[in-house]
């Protein structure tokens, strides 16, 4: 395997070619995206040869709302149901982040018992976010089966959040202070219950895609990003464990009472596209093995919000506080000026991070390996754009 | 503007239907009959029962039922009523529509879905019917800078190819439209088509998307139909005829596929990759490109190609059944007669129920078993879409060019091996006949 800078090289080489055969007709640019069923709120050109794919360039951009901007004219309760909705099925990840970072700004400490039920929500969340993922990963790959048994199982995890929160997907649950309200009755045996049954299916899930031969086939060997191009390149999350760094936020900067829980950063070494989709599994079964500590560990009864002023003041500084997120570490810095509102408000996310390695990985391959290859990179467009 | 008006009611969309149903069963009685009936005074005409066939003694058979037998049974073995309705088009076109609400249903039952329910109120039983009123009423493009002509024809093409693979495929002894002595490789012959006529639609759409898949839709079929070929070889070796009907006769005693097991399973990948079903689907593939060469396609050329596609999944199956499973050979579970006694009796509406002369014991049976036999191969097609991803265009190739072609090879050099050693074939120790 060359080094990257090796890579990078010869990708420069390549795309000299490409522009001075722009006008051979062995070359065939591709849109893919926006309206393509591959691609997602997202647009990249590549030009094949063949059925290599020679060069790509990725376009993101379509779904740019200005977040953060948006951020600067409100106060930071009501940053929580905007800030959100880049990718409402991990809502409260995002949400949890950013409650991080004002609290630190503010200077509070949030009670136990918030602590933990956030904590929930967010584990919560962040199983409803793979399941997605993963159901697109499948119809990606023509599986139609693997579309709609994790579709259909997110409704259990949909539930919970309802029943916790009042909403399905925009919860708005994580506030800075702690969380909106108490967990309702009886909730921890259904969470139980739902949680149990749910890794049950992930054993089918198995059964039927992960151990299929076509499947591996497919995938294996497919898309290879060692460990040292993908610290190169910064990507995060499920998609540099899979290239062997067991690099988990929750572990490596234990926020709240993730020190207290006990799990494994699930990681594998084969670095391929299988590997980045199954790493996501692995890290469902650990969720499922977290949300049983919370809901064990979780004080029966105090607080679970600290009463902040809806116009809190905080004094003047900046903080950067990150979580792990379904797409890996998602941080938000935020500057205050004094004033209720943030002066100004960065995401760093791990949709964009992980996008740094697409033209990478693209350039080369086939062009049945494409989806295989973008959607294996954890990538959701809307939060990339913001 | 092709969009629902606030006071839509179904009520009234079905009666506008029967409302131009009506014009049309009109201007048929005042204009066509008449037409019809003079055209038909200037040719010959066909003699049943002693009696020539005039329309006058054709529509007595309304109100006499004694007439309605023998006319039934003159049609029943003209070559248009092969061809047009029974093991010909009609028949396979309704095979088709139930394997795609079958395909729907069951997939939504693998998937922990419903599939389709509403349109027909019980199950969705309707819905292939509103799916094909809306293909119907939808506008075609035709891209601009498209081959005009080809776009046209290539889709009415499809069909017809099809039609004509379940033209050669037959249901009962001495039920097949065309009874071609060397019907095996006419069917290999006329399957040879599809991939031109998909390469001629994609190249005639001047789009990117349709032409990759065009030329992918060839490649797939080229690396598919010798590995086809070569598996069915050996039943032709063991039946000494590569005439279909001789082919399922010859299985009277003991099926191929317990004597062929390895070519009865090529045969059966490869003809799930000539139909570009999933996990062969390349030609097709969504997240890759887009539809593939059935990108450009809108409204009734997509519903055209689609029952092409759903016809030859019939004749394959038909096929399959024909070559390794015994054809139409089972158990005979019909009563020689409808009604015992009928026969003998004198009553006319005794012998229209007992449809004495119509009803043929050994046929209906035949027809029974192949059609089971059919259902059974069409479901294993369909379940393996519920079950596999798409696989990619290198590894496809690869399998079929040297994995199944080797196959093939090694199963072909055991037959004649065991057919020279005299244990199987026609004069062997497991005799066939």
């Amino acid at each position: 395997m060359s080094s990257l800078q090796e890579k990078i090289d010869e990708a420069k080489k390549l795309s000299l070619q490409i522009t001075k055969e722009t006008e051979d007709d062995r070359l065939m640019t591709l849109s893919v995206g926006p309206q393509h069923p591959g691609s997602g709120h997202f647009r990249f050109t590549i030009k094949v040869d063949g059925d290599y794919i020679v060069f790509v360039d990725p376009d993101p951009g379509y779904v740019h709302r200005g977040h953060e901007k948006m951020c600067e004219y409100r106060n930071h309760f009501q940053n929580i149901p905007h800030l959100e909705r880049p990718v409402i099925h991990d809502s409260c990840n995002i949400t949890y982040a950013y409650s991080l970072a004002v609290e630190d700004l503010v200077g509070i400490t949030v009670p136990r018992r918030g602590q933990f039920i956030r904590a929930l929500a967010s584990e919560l969340s962040r199983l409803s976010y793979t399941l997605y993922w993963l159901a697109i990963y499948g119809i990606f790959l023509g599986h139609s089966t693997m579309f709609m048994w994790p579709a259909g199982d997110r409704e259990l995890l949909i539930d919970l959040l309802e029943r916790l929160s009042g909403a399905r997907v925009t919860n708005a649950f994580n506030i800075p202070g702690g969380v909106r309200n108490d967990i309702p009755y009886n909730f921890k045996e259904k969470c139980l219950a739902q949680v149990n049954y749910f890794e049950t299916r992930l054993k089918e899930y198995e059964d039927i895609f992960y151990n299929n031969p076509l499947l591996r086939q497919r995938t294996e060997g497919v898309g290879i990003l060692t460990k040292e191009d993908a610290i190169k390149l910064g990507v995060t999350g499920s998609v540099l464990r899979a290239s062997g760094v067991p690099f988990d936020v929750r572990k490596v900067e234990p926020y709240d009472v993730y020190d207290e829980i006990e799990f494994k950063v699930q990681y594998m070494k084969t670095c391929d596209s299988f590997a980045r989709a199954y790493v996501p599994v692995l890290d469902m079964r650990e969720s499922c093995h977290i949300i049983r500590q919370l809901l064990d560990k979780m004080p029966d009864s105090g607080d679970v919000r600290e009463k902040l002023q809806f116009n809190i003041k905080s004094s003047p500084g900046e903080t950067y506080k990150r979580v792990e997120s379904g797409r890996g570490a998602l941080g938000y810095h935020v500057v205050s000026d004094g004033t209720p509102r943030p002066y100004r408000v960065k995401a760093s996310v791990g949709s964009f991070r992980n996008l740094l390695a697409l033209p990478f990985l693209l350039t080369g391959s086939k062009l049945g390996d494409m989806p295989a290859i973008y959607w294996s990179l954890n990538y959701w467009p809307v939060e990339a754009d913001r | 503007m092709a969009s629902l008006t606030p006071d839509f009611r179904f009520g009234n969309f079905v009666a506008s239907i029967v409302w131009v149903l009506f014009v049309v069963l009109a201007l048929v009685t005042v204009l066509i009959l008449p037409i019809i009936f003079f055209t038909l005074f200037y040719i010959p005409l066909p003699v049943v029962d002693g009696q020539v066939l005039t329309p006058y003694l054709f529509f007595s058979m309304m109100v006499d039922p004694s007439r309605t037998l023998p006319i039934l049974q003159f049609f029943m073995h003209t070559t248009l009523f092969k061809a047009a309705v029974f093991p010909g088009f009609v028949f396979a076109a309704l095979i088709a529509a139930v394997t795609i609400f079958v395909e729907r249903k069951l997939l939504a039952k693998m998937q922990l879905r419903v599939g389709p329910l509403y349109a027909g109120k019980v199950e969705g039983i309707f819905q292939l019917l509103a799916d094909g009123l809306k293909l119907l009423t939808k506008e075609i493009i035709v891209p601009s800078g498209a081959d005009k002509p080809i776009f046209w024809l290539a889709p009415i093409m499809f069909v017809a190819t099809a039609a004509a693979v379940v033209a050669l495929i037959p249901v009962a002894p001495g039920w097949v439209v065309a009874d071609v002595d060397v019907g095996l490789i006419a069917v290999f012959a006329i399957l040879g088509f599809f991939p031109l006529i998909a390469l001629l639609f994609s190249w005639a759409s001047n789009s990117k998307y349709p032409f990759i898949g065009g030329l992918r839709a060839l490649h797939q079929m080229i690396a598919f139909e010798i590995p086809f070929f070569l598996s069915a070889l050996p039943v032709v070796l063991l039946s000494s005829s590569l005439n279909l009907t001789e082919i399922a006769r010859s299985q009277y005693m003991i099926w191929n596929i317990f004597l062929l097991p390895i070519n009865a399973f090529v045969f059966f990948i490869s003809s799930l990759a000539e139909l570009e079903r999933i996990p062969f689907d390349l030609p097709e593939a969504e997240s890759e490109i887009v539809a593939g060469w059935l990108t450009e396609t809108t409204g009734m050329i997509y519903g055209l190609i689609q029952l092409g596609s759903y016809l030859k999944l019939y004749a394959l199956a038909g096929l399959f059944v024909i070559l390794f499973l015994g054809g139409w050979y089972g158990p005979q579970i019909f009563p020689p007669e409808l009604i015992p006694g009928a026969h003998e009796s004198n009553l006319p509406l005794l012998q229209m129920l007992a449809l004495d002369g119509v009803y043929n014991a050994i046929t209906v049976n035949s027809v029974f078993w192949f059609l089971i036999k059919t259902i059974f191969i069409i479901f294993l097609m369909l379940v393996i879409r519920g079950i596999n991803p798409r696989i990619r265009i290198d590894i496809l190739l690869h399998t079929g060019w040297y994995k199944l072609i080797v196959l093939t090879f090694i199963n072909l050099f055991v037959v004649l091996m065991l057919i020279y050693g005299g244990i199987i074939g026609p004069e062997g120790v497991i005799s066939i006949r």
